[in-house]
């Protein structure tokens, strides 16, 4: 019951924020979370058409939640490393969640459709899906694909940002920011790198 | 003339190799706006300035002049940016011989320089300064443009001087644009 009310009053406050920002001529959505903060669960359509939350992962130690899509080149240019990052991790507790965020009316390419086309030509493992509303998003505070918040079992952000150093070139990777992080909260440590920066698309919403 | 021979050499060379060149920096490095005419020769040649590296590109963010600098990162990938070049284009022209300047930063991928950007660039007869950024550690240079800046694009930083407006969105019209370059042109 404890947790139901506290998930209510999240969406409220994240609810709230998005609100309030939408009015306002600022150029992001909102502040979104931060490390540390509890981020909110969810529960959007997957490509095979179950719904997923968070809460839905009964056997998780955390999660990997990517806001990504089907046409930005950065997000596919990450899809193989993706693939990767959930297999290596699943069985450890740490599933990837792959998150749409993007307006299908601005950005045809990515509607649901093309978001199942697309799962089944890569034959994703995870579980990829739609923030149909475009709720999520603002308030996790996404700006753009692809953006990884890692969480652990308690939905404590432990770490936004970067997949790793370099998106352009695999072979030039030398720190796997994701990775790294996970290993910490494995070895029951706090991740030494919490936050990185990295170039992507800007996530498409209708603005006004 | 001899300048023009060197730029076309550079052209030449940065087709033929596409490896490492930090010479290129020298096109521009610590000159003034004045050398708009060889760059966009540069452009007209096909492919404009390529920087490995970003901290040989940091000095277009520190010119301390009485010239309004209004620098976009874009890239022809980039839906919302391609959409808005027009009235960065119609910045430049409006505002030619005067102390304006655009460079419009692009992040193209290297394999894609001489496939899509440089037809891009000659299809729509591109007039501002073209700067192609390859460095893929984006976190370690981000934070220089702007620290505010998640890493989505497009972006537009103005500047004068120590004067600064950052802008991570795209302009929904010229107007837009000019609406916020304004208060520096004084």
């Amino acid at each position: 019951m404890k947790k139901i009310l506290g998930i209510m009053a999240l969406l409220v406050i994240a609810a709230g924020i998005f609100m309030a920002t939408t009015t306002s001529s600022s150029s992001s959505l909102g502040e979104g979370l931060a490390v540390g903060d509890i981020a909110p669960d969810f529960s959007l359509k997957n490509i095979d058409g179950s719904m997923v939350s968070l809460a839905s992962y009964e056997e998780a130690k955390g999660f990997i939640v990517i806001f990504t899509c089907n046409t930005c080149p950065y997000a596919v240019m990450y899809e193989d490393r993706m693939i990767a990052l959930h297999n290596k991790y699943v069985d450890k507790g740490y599933p990837i969640i792959a998150i749409n965020p993007n307006d299908p009316s601005i950005k045809s390419g990515d509607s649901y459709e093309k978001m199942q086309e697309r799962a089944e030509e890569k034959a994703f493992p995870f579980a990829y899906v739609f923030d149909s509303k475009q709720e999520v998003f603002p308030a996790y505070g996404a700006t753009k694909t692809p953006h990884v918040y890692l969480l652990d079992k308690n939905r404590t952000v432990q770490y936004i940002g970067a997949i790793d150093n370099n998106a352009r070139d695999e072979e030039a990777v030398s720190t796997r920011y994701v990775e790294d992080a996970i290993d910490d909260l494995i070895a029951g440590k706090q991740p030494a790198v919490t936050f990185t920066k990295a170039i992507g698309c800007s996530i498409k919403y209708k603005k006004g | 003339m001899r300048l023009l021979v060197i730029v076309l050499l550079f052209g030449i060379l940065l087709l033929s190799c596409n490896s490492p060149m930090p010479t290129t920096k020298n096109l521009t490095t610590k000159e003034k706006p004045s050398t708009t005419t060889n760059l966009t020769k540069t452009v007209a040649d096909g492919m404009p300035p390529i920087y490995e590296h970003f901290d040989d590109l940091a000095y277009i963010f520190q010119q301390q002049t009485d010239t309004t600098y209004i620098i976009n990162f874009w890239a022809t990938w980039c839906k919302p940016c391609v959409e808005e070049l027009p009235y960065f284009e119609q910045l430049t022209k409006k505002y030619q011989g005067q102390k304006v300047k655009v460079i419009l930063v692009s992040l193209d991928f290297k394999k894609q320089l001489e496939t899509k950007l440089v037809p891009f660039l000659k299809e729509h007869q591109i007039q501002s300064e073209v700067l192609v950024l390859l460095d893929p550690d984006a976190n370690a240079w981000v934070d220089q443009v702007d620290p505010s800046w998640s890493g989505a694009i497009p972006i537009t930083l103005v500047y004068k001087n120590k004067e600064r407006a950052f802008y991570e969105e795209s302009f929904e019209d010229y107007a837009a644009l000019e609406k916020i370059v304004q208060p520096f042109i004084k």
